[in-house]
């Protein structure tokens, strides 16, 4: 008997639109879901489109992690629906704002 | 491949002057979705309009139903560049839904079952351009374009006619919804190709 196939795609789908803007690797970027506190990499969100847009979900609840809109010339990104922020590994272990 | 055969010519051009800018014709329905299908049983279903200041009126399924029925054929247009003419449905005009409303809002939010949201102006979905439709082709809409009722504004880019609507919020303060919230454009008109801020 076979599946029926999944109606999202895998969270790697948002690696090259990303990584267009991104200086690291955007997938292994982490988040802990506001709604139902599974933690997981942005390649692991459910990843809805690609038209009209990306629409990155979580993998356990579906909350909106992110959107991405492509463009020529130009990309969006909505992250998040009011909550669920990324955490990005900086290069070298650097960072901070002061 | 450059060449297109006469049949697709002949038929491009008997649309002439319906195709707005950018976009192409299809005979097809192309689903798209921004996150799961949801698949709503009509007997749990409501539509509901909130007039901003607390109020709310209500319908059911049944309800629904029992209101007088249009049955508008259109053209419509997504922003991801296809067209599709004389689609026919069913379905019941937002001049019903918000008839006597006493409101100062001059936008509505329209909400849908799963959390995707669109903005619009009321003049937009007021004055016979804008139904909460329920059958297309002469069947029930399907869950995977909506059923089981979508909002439906043909003159504006498909993204505004929200799939498993649940009703509309009026609102004083134009709000950006699911996509307009990220990059795609307010009004969104088809024929001035108004497809994201920058357009």
């Amino acid at each position: 008997m076979t599946q029926p196939r999944p109606s999202y795609l895998d969270g790697n789908a948002l690696a090259g639109p990303l990584s267009e803007v991104f200086a690291v690797d955007p997938t292994t970027a982490w988040r802990l879901c506001p709604t139902c506190r599974m933690p997981s990499t942005l390649g692991q969100l459910h990843v809805y489109g690609p038209e009209p847009g990306l629409t990155g979900r979580c993998p356990g609840c579906a909350d909106i992690a992110l959107r991405a809109v492509a463009q020529p010339g130009h990309l969006w990104i909505q992250l998040g629906s009011g909550g669920g922020a990324f955490r990005f590994a900086l290069p070298n272990g650097t960072g901070g704002f002061t | 491949m450059t060449d297109f055969s006469p049949g697709f010519r002949g038929r491009t051009h008997a649309f002439e002057g319906r195709l707005p800018p950018g976009q192409y014709p299809t005979e097809s329905f192309p689903v798209l979705s921004a996150g799961p299908t949801p698949h709503l049983a009509t007997d749990r279903w409501t539509f509901t309009v909130t007039d901003g200041t607390g109020g709310s009126r209500s319908w059911n399924w049944d309800e629904m139903m029992a209101l007088p029925q249009e049955h508008p054929t259109v053209d419509i247009h997504c922003v991801t560049r296809w067209s599709k003419f004389d689609t026919r449905w069913q379905g019941v005009s937002l001049d019903v839904l918000l008839d006597g409303v006493d409101t100062t809002a001059g936008f509505v939010v329209a909400e849908s079952y799963d959390g995707y949201t669109t903005n619009l102006p009321l003049a937009d979905v007021t004055g016979g351009k804008a139904w909460v439709a329920h059958s297309f082709d002469g069947f029930a809409l399907s869950p995977e374009h909506g059923g089981p009722a979508r909002l439906l504004v043909p003159h504006l880019y498909f993204w505004k006619s929200a799939k498993w609507v649940k009703g509309v919020r009026l609102t004083v303060r134009n709000e950006p919804g699911f996509w307009e919230a990220a990059g795609y454009h307010d009004y969104g008109d088809p024929w001035r190709e108004q497809r994201t801020w920058s357009d």
